[in-house]
């Protein structure tokens, strides 16, 4: 191979980290508010942003989808959401499992996580655990907020005010220290909120992951978009000499050889790095990212 | 196969935009900007 051309897919997956920095910056961009103690509250909050960010993160620049899910089917006017659904559709069919693994600040703080030295455990046999987000994805986003409500008809958050760690790393624990009134209305369910995170800050530097593997709802349906993305994940299998590298190298236990497009693949690219022949790249819309590929 | 995962990607990228399109009219914007602008009292563990 060439090796003055450059791979476009192999300098992507390099760049991950920086392109992460900077996804989560943008989607927390009001970051004076952070030391005021307010939200924003202009007109870019009716768009979502494309990873789970909460969206009262005193700094967050637009909706947190599955929240914004939640209010609609869990309000009094609505049962179901049109404008989500279709802002999930679209850009899961565009980018798929992409937004987890370059775009989500969340995952992005996991990854940081499981940098910390220390010993690091495998969940290839924890590999049945990946069903239970799409439990929480049915029940928590979409059955229980549509269907227990109260006598006015509107149904609480319920995946928001029980499971999502989002919530008081982004919004409880900064509005709390720069606003005393809700400093002081924090109670029983901001402590059981706090051992969710720090069961998942705990749980993340020792696996890699473990929320988007095995909570997620924003990953179970971007997940479910993966193989018709327009934004892939191709091996070429004239170059592969099926030295098993790329699974070796894979963090979310995916056998990129056979299913490139598995679910639980976030096109982080460690695949790509770790094959010794230049076999694996991005393709978007059936154009390889490779600047020497002929096809 | 290929020509199958064309004409999905086209089918899904228009009914995205649509129910986008229709979410909107009917007003759901609003309970979105509604929700995200004040302090989500469940999110952050208040109740």
């Amino acid at each position: 191979m060439d090796k003055e051309k450059k791979l476009l897919s192999r300098k992507l997956a390099k760049i991950r980290g920086w392109i992460q920095a900077a996804a989560t910056l943008l989607t927390n961009i009001h970051i004076p508010n952070l030391f005021k103690g307010k939200i924003y509250q202009g007109n870019a909050k009716t768009v979502c942003i494309p990873g789970l960010n909460c969206y009262s993160c005193p700094a967050a620049t637009g909706a947190c989808p599955i929240g914004a899910f939640q209010a609609v089917v869990g309000s009094s006017k609505f049962k179901f959401s049109y404008y989500i659904t279709g802002f999930f559709i679209l850009l899961g069919v565009t980018l798929g499992r992409f937004i987890c693994g370059f775009l989500c600040p969340f995952g992005w703080f996991q990854d940081l996580l499981h940098k910390i030295p220390g010993k690091k455990l495998s969940t290839a046999k924890l590999k049945p655990l990946r069903y239970l987000k799409y439990v929480i994805l049915i029940v928590f986003v979409i059955l229980l907020p549509m269907f227990v409500t109260n006598s006015i008809g509107m149904g609480d958050p319920f995946f928001c005010k029980y499971i999502c760690p989002q919530g008081v790393l982004e919004g409880a624990i900064p509005l709390s220290i720069g606003n005393a009134a809700i400093r002081s209305a924090l109670g029983k369910l901001f402590s059981f909120k706090c051992m969710i995170l720090i069961a998942v800050i705990v749980l993340s530097i020792l696996f890699y992951r473990p929320f988007c593997k095995w909570i997620c709802p924003l990953g179970a349906i971007y997940s479910l978009f993966n193989k018709v993305s327009l934004l892939k994940i191709t091996v070429d299998s004239s170059k592969c000499v099926g030295c098993g590298q790329c699974s070796k190298a894979c963090k979310m236990d995916v056998d990129v050889c056979k299913t490139p497009d598995h679910p639980e693949c976030i096109r982080c690219g460690a695949c790509i790095k770790a094959c010794p022949k230049d076999a694996i790249c991005y393709r978007f819309m059936g154009k390889s990212c490779q600047k020497n590929d002929n096809r | 196969m290929l020509k199958y995962q064309k004409t999905c990607q086209s089918i899904l990228l228009i009914l995205g935009v649509s129910m986008i399109s229709y979410g909107a009219v009917r007003g759901e914007v609003a309970t979105v900007l509604g929700k995200a602008i004040k302090l989500c009292l469940e999110c952050v563990g208040i109740g």
